[in-house]
């Protein structure tokens, strides 16, 4: 079965022209795929169809802008696997 | 339409939420400054008016849907198509539908007819966000009673 992480990674690869063996579980994606908020719009959507959620991208800006949280958090893509099959999860509770 | 205003929007013809669809009217003025360079001997509505066209259709739809609250702002255009000529004192019909609502953002896909026949779509991406200022948001009240927005949708805080 393939993992969310490799769902995501191929998502990115094809959403923004990036290689898909330049993207790791360790790459944030703002700070080393160099991907912007308008180009993540595009990533969010196609996580949402894929997966069947909302991402809340507005919760997370929020959070990091207020220092709740850090990019990290919710950008290294191994914790936005990590995210996403909490709201898969909680979708199917 | 008024274009050197940016006035793209006559009328809602329907507005359905639970379809999340809109149709308006909008008819392209017999002379405006913007034909008298785009081109000149030969007026046609330029492209990226009609792209703004179905923007503002999309945001009126998106305007009802978020209740009057937020302000939807243009962020991307997708797969535009300008498919016919569109010329001065033609009367337009421009569709919009949400086909995916996300955390902050919107798409929509939008059609502009004329004569019943399709003249150009594109796919569109909205971010939106609380209005910004009273100002905006009491321009947009003004102008949703001049194109018929239903007064019933248009809440207060």
């Amino acid at each position: 079965m393939t993992s969310t992480f490799d769902r995501v990674a191929t998502i990115i690869a094809e959403t923004c022209d990036i290689p898909r063996d330049t993207i790791t579980p360790e790459s944030h994606a703002i700070d080393d795929l160099g991907i912007d908020s308008l180009d993540f719009l595009d990533i969010a959507f196609a996580i949402d169809k894929a997966f069947g959620i909302k991402l809340p991208l507005e919760k997370w800006t929020q959070e990091v802008n207020d220092g709740k949280a850090t990019t990290e958090q919710y950008f290294v893509l191994s914790n936005l696997a990590a995210r996403i099959d909490e709201l898969v999860a909680a979708k199917g509770a | 339409m008024n274009l050197e205003y940016f006035h793209l929007i006559d009328r809602i013809a329907d507005l359905r939420l639970e379809q999340r669809s809109i149709t308006v009217e909008a008819r392209v003025p017999e002379k405006s400054t913007i034909f008298e360079g785009h081109f000149p001997g030969y007026p046609l509505m330029p492209g990226v008016l009609l792209i703004e066209t179905m923007a503002q259709t999309s945001g009126w739809l998106l305007i009802a849907l978020m209740q009057f609250q937020r302000m939807p702002f243009l962020a991307a255009v997708k797969e535009a198509k300008m498919r016919s000529f569109v010329t001065p004192g033609e009367t337009l019909s421009v569709e919009a539908s949400v086909i995916h609502e996300g955390s902050g953002y919107t798409m929509t896909e939008a059609k502009i007819k004329s004569g019943g026949k399709l003249a150009c779509n594109a796919t569109l991406t909205f971010r939106h966000v609380p209005f910004p200022n009273p100002d905006l948001r009491g321009h947009m009240e003004a102008m949703a009673k001049q194109i018929g927005f239903p007064e019933q949708m248009i809440t207060h805080d």
